[in-house]
């Protein structure tokens, strides 16, 4: 037990910090320990957790994207469009179309990044604009209402009729997030590739001497982050009923944010799924706890910021220090 | 071929008609190179003699000229391939390590069994067991599941250890295994060579260390401008035998100290303590006296320094400078006050590798080379071509960034930098760590004729001979207290070893 906190000294923080917020926020507020807020909670999350094991993917192997989230429109948009244009399609063509065009966007980073050295801020900085602008450029700002139906349609995977009578529900955001997060985490804890990734993150000299693909690293890197931003734009797609062109835009900061509270570390080798889904869950829940305290939503950004900044803090040096009988045996 | 003094073994390694050139220069002159099998054999030479070309050759990095023939293991080859060289059980562990420090042991040391182009679930369980087999065969306990940025750098040298012996190495490299080890972390490293070496694995050790050159190795093998000097036997060889074959000259060193009671002191420290770190340290150095404060690793020395300069701060005691008392808050009010510190680490903490050689040189002194406010590139340009011509350094154009010197010529420089402050004491921690012997030469030349210009000077260093024949006095700590003092002048350099290394 002692191991498992001492490996995990991250995570267990920010789930110190969500348990004390969870606990303030039911004792102050009436609705936010409900069964309905919760189901509530994961549903509005999911399109974000799904964005940030993408990211996570590409911070283990040392670089970081600005792109993805105006990469997910840009997704958004044009599958709209083909699948106007097919006439229809469903579930498994629409992720199919999405997934794929993450992945061929995710991957022009890549080339960049490999081919021209360029260094990943900076190209997808880059990328970031080239995309919006592209995207604002062709379609005049439209938003898309007209979708198909499946797209739009709310999917309820379960129901539980409350004792007020309202009705908590599971809806498939959830589902897709939770396929997202189990496929990162068995990629980059279970499979030779995802250890390759991090071993590049961590030392890409000491990789490169082993005979590592470097530039396999980043197409598979950026590719799979790719993927999960085309996934999460449809998703929000579905989730919004909508398309609107700068719907995603300034998320990219928000998702990084959460990351890296959730203990990846920028500049590689570092990271884990759970931290990165605490990491977005810890953000969301203070958002949600504020709202119901009725806090104006101005406030809202300064306050994630400190929690942030607390949170980082916390993670990074107390849990080792507050506990000192944890360490020594070793050394 | 050819004969190997005293044994009738064939050689698991042998290579003939070495050739290397890059662009124009010859890295590698028809070398030839022999190892034994299970032997330990020392690759002597100084920085650009063409070592690590040699072993980049031997491991496929580098493609050696037309007519070069590699035997190994009863195969010729005309050249290696990294994969050929590894499956067929030559390992190198790099200076670097080249390790993954967020890792856990056990992943560090089964790597490659994560290696290969196509994808496969991992198997934990078999890496945990490769691991601990290896270490066990080290006759070292790790706790394998941890991540190897939990050990030290000596713990960590022995997971790179681990590591080459998972591929069933035959013939292991080691660069410079001990330049950042303590002598008791030395010795448990040559413990680990010997019992490789009686298990059959042949050893490359390559070090500027002599004296455990001399200690662990059967042979000798010379390079010196990338051409063989000889293989030697290493019975009845003496470091200064070895010097004289690494660099053609002859380095008879003798004692300089001398007698500075005269000279108006410079330092003054009385009962200096920092709990845990240092105890009850007091001396003096004079104008013109080169102090040598020598010890073991982790003996308070560098820690001793950064108080006298400021950066860390002494619970008890004082220093004076010139008669007045001293408290310095920061680094910055020690410079001012005149203490230049020249730090261990060279590399990381004392030169900022990818800026010039000017911009470096003048770092610390900017105020001295400014005109009407503002910096003047006139200014700079003498200040930093007056310290290069004072100082001997070879260097092509003063904005060439600091990177592209060699290890003895960044020395220099960064002894300059701190000479442009015009100090009244420098403290020259391990100043010849990374410089191969010629230029350590150079450099305690300098160093001399520093002292000599009025200039006081505490030389630290861990090895012994380095402060035996260049200080006037030598300081001997242990666990943080001042455990003797030596008068070069009256006592051998057997006797400070016995006294440091009891």
């Amino acid at each position: 037990m002692r191991k498992l906190v001492q490996s995990h000294a991250t995570e267990f923080a920010l789930l110190a910090v969500i348990a004390a917020i969870c606990v303030v926020l039911s004792l102050t507020t009436d609705s936010f320990f409900s069964l309905g807020n919760a189901f509530d909670l994961l549903n509005t999350s999911s399109v974000n957790i799904i964005f940030a094991v993408g990211l996570l993917v590409v911070l283990i192997a040392g670089g970081i994207d600005i792109s993805f989230a105006v990469a997910a429109s840009v997704v958004q948009y044009v599958t709209a469009l083909i699948l106007g244009y097919i006439g229809g399609g469903g579930w498994i063509s629409g992720l199919l179309i999405a997934g794929s065009l993450g992945i061929l966007l995710g991957a022009f980073n890549a080339f960049l990044i490999h081919r021209f050295r360029i260094i990943s801020i900076v190209a997808t900085i880059a990328t970031f604009n080239i995309y919006f602008g592209l995207l604002m450029f062709f379609t005049q700002g439209v938003s898309i209402y007209d979708l198909p139906d499946w797209l739009t349609d709310r999917v309820v995977l379960f129901e539980h009729e409350m004792a007020d009578g309202t009705w908590a529900e599971i809806t498939l955001p959830v589902l897709v997030m939770v396929i997202c997060v189990a496929a990162t985490w068995l990629f980059i804890t279970r499979t030779t590739t995802g250890r390759q990734l991090y071993a590049f993150g961590d030392n890409p000299e000491g990789a490169r001497r082993f005979g590592i693909n470097i530039g396999a690293m980043q197409f598979i890197a950026f590719g799979w982050l790719g993927m999960m931003a085309g996934i999460a734009g449809l998703i929000q797609a579905h989730y919004a009923q909508e398309v609107v062109p700068n719907a995603l835009y300034g998320r990219e900061l928000d998702v990084l944010a959460a990351v890296v509270l959730g203990g990846a570390r920028l500049g590689g080798g570092k990271g884990s799924v759970l931290g990165c889904v605490l990491g977005v869950l810890l953000i969301a829940i203070t958002q949600n706890g504020l709202n119901l305290l009725g806090v104006s939503p101005f406030a809202f950004k300064m306050i994630v910021g400190a929690i942030i900044l607390v949170a980082i803090t916390l993670s990074n040096t107390s849990i080792e220090k507050l506990l000192p009988f944890m360490r020594g045996a070793r050394r | 071929m050819a004969d190997i003094p005293g044994t009738g073994a064939k050689p698991l390694l042998s290579l003939h008609n070495i050739n290397m050139t890059f662009g124009g220069i010859k890295a590698l002159k028809n070398v030839s190179f022999e190892v034994l099998p299970g032997e330990v054999h020392c690759l002597a030479g100084e920085n650009g003699s063409g070592k690590s070309t040699l072993i980049k050759i031997i491991t496929g990095v580098y493609r050696p000229e037309d007519g070069a023939v590699i035997e190994y293991d009863g195969q010729t080859y005309s050249h290696m391939s990294p994969v050929t060289a590894q499956a067929s059980g030559i390992q190198v562990i790099w200076q670097d390590l080249a390790l993954f420090p967020e890792m856990t042991v056990a992943e560090n040391i089964a790597f490659q069994t994560v290696i290969g182009r196509w994808p496969r679930f991992v198997n934990y369980r078999t890496m945990h067991d490769i691991a601990v087999k290896a270490l066990k065969r080290l006759g070292v306990a790790l706790d394998v599941d941890a991540p190897l940025k939990d050990y030290s750098i000596a713990q960590r040298q022995i997971v790179a250890i681990a590591r080459a012996l998972v591929g069933e190495a035959k013939l292991v490299f080691m660069d410079e295994p001990t330049a950042s080890l303590t002598q008791s972390e030395t010795d448990h490293l040559i413990e680990i060579v010997r019992s490789l070496s009686a298990s059959g694995v042949a050893v490359v050790f390559v070090s500027h260390r002599l004296a455990e050159v001399l200690e662990i190795s059967n042979r000798l093998t010379v390079l010196r401008d990338g051409a063989l000097v000889g293989v030697y036997p290493v019975e009845g060889m003496t470091q200064s035998r070895v010097t004289e074959l690494m660099t053609g000259k002859n380095f008879d060193q003798q004692v300089r100290a001398k007698s500075v009671r005269d000279n108006p002191i410079v330092l003054e420290v009385k009962r200096l303590s920092r709990p845990g770190q240092f105890h009850d340290i007091s001396f003096n150095v004079r104008s013109g006296e080169t102090l040598g404060i020598t010890g073991l690793l982790g003996a308070g020395r560098t820690e001793l320094a950064l108080a006298l300069f400021g950066m860390l701060k002494p619970r008890s005691g004082s220093v004076s400078l010139h008669g007045k008392p001293v408290r310095f808050s920061s680094n910055r009010d020690a410079i001012k006050a005149g203490i230049a510190y020249l730090s261990e680490d060279r590399l990381s903490l004392g030169l900022i590798q990818p800026q010039s050689i000017a911009d470096n040189l003048v770092i610390a002194s900017l105020d001295s080379i400014k005109s009407g406010g503002l910096l003047s590139d006139d200014r700079k340009r003498q200040l930093v071509a007056r310290w290069i011509a004072d100082l001997g350094v070879k260097i092509g154009r003063q904005s060439d960034a600091v990177s592209t010197l060699s290890g003895g010529n960044q020395q220099r420089i960064a002894i300059a930098k701190w000479l442009a402050t015009d100090p009244k004491l420098l403290i020259l921690d391990a100043p010849t760590v990374g410089v191969d012997v010629g230029a350590r030469a150079g450099i305690f030349e300098i160093v001399a004729k520093l002292a000599e210009s009025g200039l006081a000077i505490i030389l630290i260093s861990d090895e012994v001979p380095e402060v035996y024949f260049n200080a006037d006095r030598v300081l001997h700590m242990a666990q943080g207290q001042i455990a003797g003092w030596f008068d070069p002048q009256s006592c051998s350099l057997q006797e400070i070893e016995a006294a440091v290394y009891a």
